[in-house]
């Protein structure tokens, strides 16, 4: 199977009045159509991982290679387009917009590159809705749905642009366990569904048992990398 | 919503405040040198009176920025009244000619105007002095002592004393002959139509006229004071207008700058998605825009019936509005304009802001 994502030798540190480096010579490729995890405590470098691979980071030095282009070289509006077309969000917070409906949030991705919708995304959005078991509230302001209605929303919003690869980071860390078990099983779905490639990152270990392979990072080295 | 009022309200100060300045002086220009010659030109000889003058005045008409022209035979000479002796002045016009400086005819409450070379009008306050009607008789005695007997055929009122009760207006051919004018006259007045450049004017009429036997004054040069009073609230209505400006543009940028702060979630969740920094930084700048758009009109709107509203309630005992309103469409356009700019240019810190607003430290951030 060719890889989506890798990442070679990247090392990151922060600059400071002391300079800290929080991640070591990482070497790490995903496979496309794969669901991975990424476990650590916390501090432990995970997060600037998946920010580094979701290209809203740089890494101090090292090459990111996303679905075959070196992201090294390309500008800040280059890598706006590629995050746009490639990559779907799913953070802790689910960060939609209050202003707008939850099917407006979920256009989103949609109308930064294309001006208008079309019949063909709004059957699209529905679809994600459907999926998600969301319909019901998809002309509800995102401020009067439940914190499971809101991650099941930022959910949708990360596919609507059928992207390769959805990033999750904690996107279970405010859900109770019942949700979080209707989350994965949604992220599992979608994954067999349209092969998207999953790297989610989880103190959860419950969530990381649900995926095919769990990478361990402890003060920002790979400590395991387990293939199931 | 609070900066658009904002945005009105400072618009509609500046408009009122621009416009009422301007109304000020323009009222009070007019109603000082209105209803009289803006450039007089009289003789510089010693025998104080001009020949030849239907040479000048064709020459005088053919220059631009020339509104009328008039001519006088002004002498003084007094009434004899009972013990008194009245000084005055007798003005010879052609009627119609002096109307269009002095606006005499809307000045004449009782009467009319003169006809026969009989006839004269006499001012409000000599009427009140002489206590006589229409119809008297009227003796006035030159300083060469001859007396001529005149006929009042009316009363006016020019609003200024001192006219009132000392000019007799009598027909241009009558005072040349009471007078031993013969064909001369005294002066020629003038009235042009940029009052302010009343000065420019008199010396174009200096250089087309090359003759050293007149003499020429405009108004301007009889009223600097006045024109120093003018020029001293002009500059101060400029700078209380600047600093409007300026305070609205700190307002409006502030205001924004607290919005980007305010949306750095939404910003960097956006820009997390792919929105492009240009992309994103254009809102704060039409959301500038279109502010100052709605702020700015209203403000036209508000400042004109602010105007309106003190020009309705402001008025003299006989109701009458003490400024005479001048609706200047260039500086309400320019008002407005400067209101659209200034906003939109306060669009641009927030949007500056924006730009470098990361989206992994708002998600850091959580």
């Amino acid at each position: 199977m060719s890889s989506i994502i890798e990442l070679k030798n990247v090392d990151k540190i922060y600059t400071g009045a002391v300079d800290t480096q929080v991640l070591f010579d990482i070497n790490l490729s995903f496979d496309s159509g794969s669901c991975n995890a990424i476990v650590g405590e916390s501090g432990s470098g995970k997060s600037t991982l998946l920010n580094i691979m979701g290209t809203l980071d740089k890494p101090t030095s090292g090459e990111v290679i996303i679905d075959g282009i070196k992201t090294g070289d390309m500008n800040k509006n280059r890598l706006a387009g590629l995050r746009n077309e490639t990559i779907g969000f799913v953070f802790q917070f689910h960060y939609l917009l209050p202003e707008f409906t939850a099917i407006e949030n979920v256009l989103i991705p949609y109308l930064i590159r294309n001006n208008r919708t079309s019949k063909k995304i709004i059957e699209k959005a529905n679809e994600l809705f459907e999926m998600l078991g969301i319909t019901k509230w998809k002309n509800s302001p995102v401020t009067k749905m439940s914190g499971g209605q809101q991650q099941r929303t930022a959910i949708a919003r990360a596919l609507i642009n059928n992207p390769k690869i959805l990033i999750a980071d904690e996107p279970t860390g405010n859900l109770d366990t019942e949700t979080t078990n209707k989350v994965c099983v949604i992220f599992r779905e979608i994954n067999q569904r349209f092969g998207t490639t999953f790297i989610v990152v989880t103190h959860d270990l419950q969530v990381a048992e649900k995926t095919d392979r769990i990478i361990e990072i402890i003060d920002g080295k790979i400590e395991k990398d387990v293939l199931k | 919503m609070l900066i658009i009022i904002g945005i009105a309200i400072a618009i509609s100060i500046q408009i009122f405040v621009g416009l009422l300045i301007d109304s000020l002086q323009k009222t009070l220009v007019d109603r000082t040198i209105g209803n009289s010659p803006q450039i007089t030109i009289s003789s510089a000889t010693d025998i104080g009176t001009m020949r030849d003058w239907e040479i000048l005045v064709s020459e005088i008409r053919e220059i631009d920025q020339i509104k009328t022209v008039a001519v006088s035979a002004t002498s003084s000479a007094y009434i004899e009244d009972g013990t008194r002796n009245l000084p005055i002045i007798v003005r010879g016009f052609n009627f119609n000619n002096a109307d269009s400086i002095y606006n005499i005819r809307n000045s004449l409450y009782e009467g009319r105007p003169y006809q026969s070379v009989r006839e004269v009008l006499i001012g409000k306050d000599l009427r009140e002095d002489l206590e006589v009607n229409i119809g008297d008789r009227l003796v006035v005695r030159t300083p060469e002592g001859k007396e001529v007997i005149f006929i009042i055929s009316g009363f006016y009122d020019l609003g200024v004393a001192s006219v009132n009760e000392s000019w007799v207006l009598a027909n241009l051919k009558t005072a040349q002959r009471i007078f031993n004018f013969g064909n001369r006259i005294t002066a020629i007045e003038v009235t042009v139509n940029d009052v302010f450049a009343a000065d420019t004017t008199a010396r174009e009429i200096e250089k087309v006229l090359n003759n050293d036997d007149i003499e020429i004054n405009n108004w301007k040069q009889q009223n600097e004071e006045l024109l120093s009073g003018l020029e001293g609230q002009r500059m101060s209505s400029l700078v209380i207008q600047i600093v409007i400006i300026a305070s609205v543009v700190i307002a409006i940028s502030s205001v924004l700058a607290i919005t980007v702060l305010q949306k750095s979630k939404e910003i960097g969740i956006l820009k997390a998605m792919g929105i492009k920094d240009l992309a994103a930084s254009v809102i704060f700048i039409y959301e500038g825009f279109l502010v100052g758009l709605i702020g700015a009109t209203l403000g036209v709107i508000l400042g004109l019936g602010l105007l309106y509203g003190f020009n309705a309630f402001t008025t003299s005992p006989d109701g009458v509005a003490i400024v005479d309103l001048y609706i200047e469409y260039d500086f309400i356009l320019t008002s407005w304009l400067i209101g659209l700019a200034a906003s939109t240019f306060a669009g641009i810190l927030p949007a500056r802001k924006s730009i470098k607003l990361s989206p992994v430290e708002v998600i850091r951030e959580g």
